[in-house]
């Protein structure tokens, strides 16, 4: 049972990551109706920064980790999220009207350029950071000497997860923003037509799908402690795979299926072998999809007329 | 991406030979990776031989030639290296120092065999490498089924009774060095509690740590590199887990200290006796530190190996490949990391292979220096 526990809380951590960089593949999917497939190497980006950021604040003589830790998430957020505006500005706007796949091969390309970009900019090598938050929790002493242990890093990643999530819900569901992506996503034309800048709104899915990546990537940076260039693709595949699991196109959905996908991984490594946990996670995705085509939480698409 | 890549190689490559075809010099190659996660210890080899070439010409070149050098980046990626070693071939380069991965430097050689060219690993430990009877091989470095047999002698003399599980990454050199250890330790009849493989890139290694704490894991013997077995480590503590990591050659290098941090202190890896305190390395070692490098790893082996080779083709008084490993293999050779004789498989006949062990400061020393 201790053991259950700890796989559990291991699972958790890993999927929450998957979740918040799936969101971003979801809500984009949702609103324009395209996979974008640079939103992985969105994430690495993220984490470039979140590192750069932090390496900056503890040369200016910054030691309080709090303070440290909040200025490396907005501003990771809000760097990452520019680039995430200016990817969909100069990458797929102009492709919008183009034929189905236009954009997506535009994604393909800009997730090339990003990842062979950090590479030149930032070295091809692993840039690792020595552990900034450590030490955590026992949670409970078993009887043959288990210990269930819960690190500090763990309990920032999920609940960092949890907040984020609750307020962009409040996003989507509340505001005026919220209400806009709501329209364009159930159709664009009508949207236009009664007055919701359907530019911008896409632009702002972007630029959130993008922020949210960011706090994927610092989360990564602390609980692993490396980036490297290449850590978006095999990321970003576990991301699509959850979102796809969740029902694209649903907020909750990419969630779910980020931490399906997480736990699934961890509990095959636990109780069968790791070699295998790939293979278990992409084999429950295919029998979820041939029992419920559209996904966990998917809505059936309503042919348009 | 790789094959834009790769014809900016092709290009970079023509055009530096034909200028080289000019100026009548000798161009030899090094090859490793570069780029990607073992790029630490690509830039070892590339040191080394970058070294090694400067010093020759300084003292006069080879046969009456200046040496120009060229670098291959294989990222560690078979496909990669086999092109790489292509391109050399084609390029008529008579000599490669290199590959570092294992799983490279094996379909390369075939490469080079077909494209007449010597290849000599400092840093491949596979026994396959050498074990083709493939006429153009050698190695500077040992064989993971001498590495093994050393990992397993200090597993059984300190670990005896205790809980053992032994990991590989699946790659040609993880994988070969986790079941040499396995070999030797099942035939001194010690059984390990736990074995399993992961991925090469695997970043979680959460679920694996908590299997290994359910089983009571008192050392953890890693067939696989430097960043993976640096997650283990850091993962391992943030649950509280004490348990030792051994693991093989791939950890000589600082970056593994980088990555656990403090955590590094204990961690234990086989490798040569430190090619740096030897006394033929000592001047050399202070030419690299004058430059702001430290010759650690297998920067020194790289060294070697080219002096091997260059002492080889001063010898036979041609640089035809054929000859040249012939000659290598009739000799014997004073090089920084001491004298060297070859078998006729191409492996060297002297080997030591010693334990290390991390400091929580990010230094590692021999823990039982030879004679003890």
């Amino acid at each position: 049972m201790d053991y259950f526990a700890q796989q559990l809380i291991n699972g958790i951590v890993l999927g929450s990551i998957y979740g918040l960089i799936a969101i971003g593949y979801t809500m984009v999917y949702g609103i324009v109706g395209m996979i974008n497939f640079a939103h992985g190497d969105i994430f690495m980006i993220g984490g470039f920064i979140a590192l750069i950021t932090f390496l900056l604040l503890v040369s200016l003589g910054l030691t309080a980790v709090p303070v440290i830790l909040l200025i490396v998430l907005l501003v990771s957020m809000a760097i990452t999220a520019l680039y995430g505006w200016t990817i969909e500005r100069i990458a797929y706007r102009p492709l919008r009207h183009s034929f189905r796949l236009a954009p997506m091969l535009s994604a393909i390309g800009m997730s090339f350029v990003l990842i062979n970009y950090s590479q030149i900019a930032q070295g091809a090598r692993v840039k690792p950071v020595p552990p900034i938050i450590t030490g955590g929790y026992t949670l409970h002493e078993g009887s043959e000497g288990f210990v269930v242990r819960l690190s500090n890093v763990q309990i920032i990643v999920v609940i960092a997860t949890i907040v984020l999530l609750a307020i962009f819900t409040w996003l989507v569901s509340r505001t005026r923003l919220g209400r806009d992506m709501r329209a364009c996503e159930q159709d664009q034309t009508m949207a236009a037509l009664l007055g919701v800048d359907v530019d911008r709104t896409i632009s702002m899915t972007f630029v959130i799908g993008a922020a949210l990546a960011a706090v994927a990537g610092m989360m990564y940076l602390l609980y692993y402690g490396l980036v490297d260039f290449f850590m978006g693709f095999v990321a970003g595949i576990k991301a699509f795979t959850a979102a796809v699991l969740g029902g694209i196109g649903s907020l909750p959905g990419a969630m779910l299926g980020g931490l399906l996908i997480g736990l699934i991984e961890t509990m095959w490594s636990a109780y069968f072998s790791v070699e295998y946990k790939d293979v278990a996670a992409f084999s429950i995705l295919i029998v979820v999809l041939i029992f419920l085509p559209t996904g966990l939480l998917g809505r059936p698409e309503v042919e348009k007329v | 991406m790789k094959s834009l890549k790769l014809i900016g190689l092709a290009l970079g490559t023509s055009l530096a030979l034909s200028t080289a075809a000019l100026a009548q010099d000798i161009t030899v190659g090094v090859a490793g990776p570069m780029t990607g996660g073992e790029s630490a210890f690509g830039r070892q080899l590339k040191n080394g031989a970058e070294q090694a070439v400067k010093d020759l010409n300084a003292s006069g070149g080879l046969l009456g030639k200046k040496l120009a050098l060229e670098v291959g980046d294989d990222a560690c990626d078979p496909k990669q290296a086999r092109s790489v070693a292509e391109k050399f071939a084609s390029a008529k380069v008579p000599f490669v120092a290199g590959h570092y991965c294992s799983s490279s430097s094996i379909p390369a050689s075939e490469a080079y065999a077909d494209g007449n060219v010597l290849q000599i690993t400092p840093a491949s430990t596979n026994p396959l490498f050498t074990e083709r009877k493939l006429w153009n091989v050698a190695r500077v470095c040992g064989r993971d089924d001498q590495q093994g047999l050393v990992a397993a002698e200090y597993i059984l003399k300190t670990y005896k009774g205790k809980n053992v599980a032994i990991l590989n990454d699946k790659t040609t050199y993880g994988k070969g060095l986790a079941d040499e250890t396995k070999k030797a330790l099942n035939k001194a009849g010690f059984t390990e509690k736990m074995f399993e493989s992961y991925n090469k890139g695997d970043k979680d290694f959460t679920a694996i740590v908590s299997r290994m704490k359910r089983d009571n894991i008192d050392l953890v013997y890693v067939g696989g590199y430097h960043q993976e077995s640096g997650l283990i480590v850091r993962q391992m503590r943030d649950q509280g887990l004490q348990t030792v990591l051994m693991a093989g050659d791939a950890l000589a290098d600082k970056e593994f200290a980088s990555i656990t941090g403090p955590a590094a202190e204990g961690t234990l890896f086989t490798f040569g006796p430190d090619p740096r305190n030897k006394p033929t390395a000592k001047a050399i070692v202070e030419k690299f530190k004058s430059a702001n490098i430290d010759p650690e790893g297998y920067t020194l082996y790289t060294y070697a190996a080219m002096q091997v080779w260059s002492q080889a083709v001063t010898k036979a008084g041609t640089t035809d490949p054929k000859k040249v490993m012939d000659t290598i293999k009739a000799g014997a050779w004073d090089t920084v990391i001491g004298k060297m004789e070859f078998d006729a498989k191409g492996d060297i006949k002297q080997i030591d292979y010693v334990v290390y062990k991390w400091d929580s400061k990010g230094n590692y020393t021999e823990i039982n220096p030879k004679g003890s």
